[in-house]
């Protein structure tokens, strides 16, 4: 029998029209989405109304360390895509590690955040400092703990595929927790160059 | 074709080099409202690449792939907008 008739649908069938993972988790992202579009909106509209104050305040957060955490989340992303691939093709060995991977990433963003926080705290800046600190604190923190519940959520995908749970049959479970990342990591993209670049 | 050269992994590099180059942008590249602009334009390339490859709406069916993809939109067009007029729209409201 031809192997296209068997093969179950993936991303790889283009003409197979298909949402990842459990389509609830996309009116959670949905909503997660609408959310941070109107803090990033509202940022941009109180730098309006002071923007050599936010320009300034900019100029103490260290770009460097934004950029590594963008190229984590960016690179976790990857990894997750990877494992969700290497499933596909039933290589359920490669899955966790793929996955493993991902959490790293996960983990070194959160370091990363904390050597910020600290370095700032360390100074006597905090969330009251001024608006641009309000924003900085209030959106970084939020988006955070989307990182840590999407870090633990990698942790569970990963012991379940060290289980051998995750083939080419059964994706739902790691690509509905993939999408959830993805929109973490979609998030920092608009994040870091709203906080950190632009003035 | 190289592994690396097909999606996501080819994604995942443009990605990079998209990050690499608002680095550029910032650093010495373009300055005042340009570069801003640049800068948010590499933000909305580099979202419709995670929407469409690493998310797979791609492939996905309506109105899924039309509703993420109108946020990415809206979002995009109303920080320009924002960014680009609120300082003179704005001049005159009192500072909170």
């Amino acid at each position: 029998m031809p192997v296209e008739l068997t093969a179950p649908a993936s991303a790889e069938s283009k003409s197979v029209l298909r949402l990842p993972g459990d389509p609830d988790i996309w009116f959670l992202i949905f909503a997660e989405l609408m959310t941070f579009g109107m803090f990033f909106v509202a940022y941009v509209g109180y730098r309006a109304l002071e923007v050599d104050l936010f320009n300034e305040s900019q100029l103490s957060l260290d770009r460097t360390l934004g950029v590594i955490n963008t190229l984590f989340l960016l690179t976790s992303s990857w990894a997750v895509v990877t494992a969700i691939e290497s499933a596909r093709k039933n290589q359920v060995k490669a899955v966790p590690r793929y996955l493993a991977l991902a959490i790293a990433l996960g983990v070194g963003f959160m370091v990363i955040k904390y050597f910020e926080y600290s370095a700032k705290f360390a100074v006597g800046i905090s969330l009251t400092t001024n608006t641009f600190f309000n924003f900085y604190f209030a959106l970084t923190m939020i988006h955070l703990v989307h990182v840590i519940g999407g870090t633990i959520v990698l942790i569970v995908l990963w012991s379940n595929a060290r289980d051998g749970k995750y083939h080419a049959g059964n994706t739902r479970g790691l690509e509905t927790g993939a999408s959830f990342w993805h929109m973490v990591d979609l998030l920092w993209i608009f994040l870091f160059p709203l906080l950190y670049l632009l003035r | 074709m190289p592994a690396i050269l097909l999606n996501p992994h080819r994604t995942w590099l443009i990605l990079v080099i998209a990050t690499a180059a608002t680095f550029w942008v910032r650093a010495d590249g373009l300055v005042g409202i340009t570069a801003g602009a640049a800068t948010l334009a590499i933000a909305a390339i580099k979202g419709r690449l995670v929407i469409l490859d690493f998310m797979e709406l791609r492939h996905a069916p309506n109105p899924w792939r039309s509703v993420i993809s109108g946020w990415l939109m809206l979002v995009t067009v109303l920080l320009m907008v924002v960014y680009a007029f609120g300082p003179s729209l704005l001049a005159g409201v009192a500072k909170p």
